[in-house]
């Protein structure tokens, strides 16, 4: 089955200083990044801050340029789009925000909200009220709320009209930049259910940002570990046992709802070095547990496993 | 034994009442997990036992706060001023909040050593580092004289905490230290909590909303739920055995290890606001298991040995 959508060595530099007074400096945010959605499936990317996941969202769906590499949807390649083409495309994939208060204008009642895609699109709606009623039912919002604005509402509720908006074109994919992360747990496991659900009986297709590799597990098929802009590893299994040491660790910092289950912390060394100045080696190298010399001079590269399974590692743990 | 005895405290801000009935202890040696929802008034307790609220513009209505034998309710502010810093510490949710931007963050570890202590420079300087050192903050010398924007997130809330243990207090409270941080480097600052409360007998009030959290760190947990006490015990059996259902919700809330697709539930609804807090139990709109009795009849904070648990599920059939 072809993918639904496909990165090819995605890769995205940011600059900073002018060069003139301040010198150039180039940061790669996203590095060499390639990887196949399939129709229907939730993949997630995890990683904590920096880690290039939020930009990589962001070029899949080309609100930002790539400075190389390619995305593919259903066969054609988004960088090449005219902006015109791009604007119609843009209907088969949406993006849910982390923070829905500032992804809606607060000038706008609940139920224009929802409808401004159709405006954005130009596109006709032959029953704008009915649309509207069926839109806020799926997401579980009381249709009194249309008429209200979104500083009346709590972060749940705004979310729900965030993810609203994103299906209002019947798109088939979404990217879902941590929709949950802004949350209270209680609300987050409502919308992460309110997401599942419509997943199923929309037949959608995910790609979940998150740093929370528990709630990735618990909710993707295939998870994407990212450290500093590169994948250090794909568990092609959202299940399976992570073996990158990095993974290992994020995996070892969630506490689970058990007094039996407690964990010793493992202290990992230092800090995520500046991407700036990134080492020769692995990123990870200087806070690795199992880090030798050859991992400060050369760069893992991302070998496949048979299984599918993916890791850029030279010392795979377990 | 109890160095902290809060007894049927009520909060009045204007004519609202946020708070009623809250009692609990805090021993030396323990962790305390004050847990519940946005809204739930935990923060506002934290306020109240620091005598803050003045700040907020309110004012404790009934009951009582005794710290070390002391009744705080009636203690002046110059009194106030001698505990709080010197044997009552706050951490806060945002490290920011609490680091003056302008001042090098040694000056302001030291500030509370020569005020609460009375050390000369050199040596509250001394106490600093070595302070630093024990949170195990990398090259502690040279981030003496840092200011806090040089530094990432994670290493300021060690210097927040670094703070509050300068003047050696007996009890801290820390409100939700770790929401603002990346997974990794929350798991260590809990971890070092942990550590301080075991290796110097100090009492520690820890709120958050993750059970998570509380199932690694907390020996006894309260939870609230609109202003009230919904129940309190030993985390063992809070998480073994929870009375109320809203403690189960909480739990259920985050996706356990290896917990199956489709079954993470949320807690339908969300937190009532003060203004609109439901008759009879507060949690009844959102209960699963509620009954006529709920809506009519506030449930009394019963003694069910090891714990307290206020349900009108409580000694029914089950």
């Amino acid at each position: 089955m072809t993918p639904l959508v496909s990165l090819n060595g995605l890769t995205r530099d940011f600059t900073s200083g002018s060069g003139f007074l301040k010198p150039r400096r180039v940061m790669r945010a996203v590095d060499d990044v390639s990887l196949e959605i399939p129709r229907g499936s939730v993949t997630g990317v995890v990683g904590e801050s920096g880690c290039g996941k939020s930009t990589l969202g962001r070029l899949v769906l080309r609100l930002l340029a790539a400075t190389s590499g390619s995305v593919t949807y259903d066969g054609a390649d988004i960088g090449s789009l005219s902006p015109a083409a791009l604007r119609g495309m843009r209907r088969n994939m949406q993006m849910v925000f982390q923070d829905p208060y500032s992804a809606i204008d607060p000038r706008y009642t609940i139920g224009r909200a929802v409808m401004e895609p159709y405006q954005v699109q130009r596109v006709a709606v032959p029953d704008p009220k009915a649309r509207l009623a069926e839109l806020m039912a799926m997401v579980g919002l009381n249709p009194s709320l249309t008429a209200s604005y979104p500083h009346q509402l709590s972060g749940g509720q705004k979310q729900r009209v965030g993810i609203a908006r994103a299906l209002a074109l019947n798109p088939a994919f979404l990217v879902l930049d941590e929709p949950t992360a802004s949350l209270d747990v209680s609300i987050q496991a409502q919308i992460i259910g309110l997401l599942e659900g419509l997943q199923r009986d929309l037949g959608l297709t995910y790609l979940f940002i998150s740093h929370d590799l528990s709630l990735v597990r618990y909710f993707c098929d295939r998870v994407v570990v990212m450290y500093l802009g590169r994948v250090v590893e794909v568990l092609p299994q959202a299940r399976d046992a992570p073996r990158h040491p990095y993974a290992r660790a994020l995996m070892n910092s969630h506490f689970e709802p058990d007094p039996a289950r407690r964990k010793t912390v493992q202290m990992l060394k230092g800090e995520i070095p500046s991407p700036f100045n990134l080492p020769p080696g692995c990123a990870f190298a200087a806070r690795c547990p199992a880090a030798t010399t050859l991992c400060q001079t050369d760069r893992p590269a991302l070998v496949t496993g048979t299984d599918g399974h993916q890791i850029a590692c030279h010392h795979p743990q377990g | 034994m109890a160095l902290l005895t809060v007894n049927g405290l009520g909060v009045a801000i204007g004519s609202v009442a946020p708070l009623e009935g809250i009692s609990f202890e805090a021993r030396k040696g323990e962790i305390l997990g004050l847990v519940g929802e946005s809204g739930s008034g935990k923060s506002l307790t934290a306020l109240a036992v620091m005598g803050l609220l003045g700040r907020i513009g309110g004012r404790i209505s009934s009951g009582s706060i005794l710290f070390d034998g002391q009744e705080l309710i009636a203690l002046s502010e110059p009194a106030y001023r001698h505990l709080r810093g010197k044997r009552i510490a706050l951490i806060s949710q945002n490290p920011m909040t609490s680091l003056d931007p302008i001042v090098r963050i040694g000056a302001q570890i030291d500030q509370v050593s020569r005020l609460h202590l009375g050390l000369s420079k050199p040596a509250a300087k001394a106490r600093s580092i070595d302070l630093m050192q024990q949170l195990r903050i990398p090259d502690a010398e040279t981030l003496h004289n840092a200011y806090p924007h040089q530094l990432s997130g994670g290493m300021k809330q060690r210097i927040v905490i670094a703070m509050a243990l300068a003047a050696d207090p007996d009890l801290i409270i820390a409100d939700e230290p770790t929401t603002a941080l990346d997974v990794t480097i929350q798991a260590q600052i809990i971890q070092i909590m942990v550590d301080l409360v075991r290796e110097r007998g100090l009492a520690l009030i820890l709120i958050t909303h993750d059970m998570g959290v509380v199932a690694q760190a907390c020996d006894r947990v309260v939870v609230l739920y609109a202003g009230r006490v919904a129940e309190m015990n030993i985390t063992q059996a809070i998480f073994a055995s929870p009375r109320h259902p809203y403690t189960a919700s909480l739990i259920a809330c985050i996706p356990a290890h290896d917990q199956p697709e489709g079954t993470l539930l949320g807690i339908p609804g969300t937190v009532p606001g003060v203004l609109s807090y439901p008759p009879g139990c507060r949690f009844h709109p959102r209960c699963a298991g509620a009954m006529g009795v709920c809506s009519a009849e506030v449930p009394v904070l019963q003694s069910l040995a090891p714990g307290t648990v206020a349900c009108h599920l409580q000694g029914m059939p089950a």
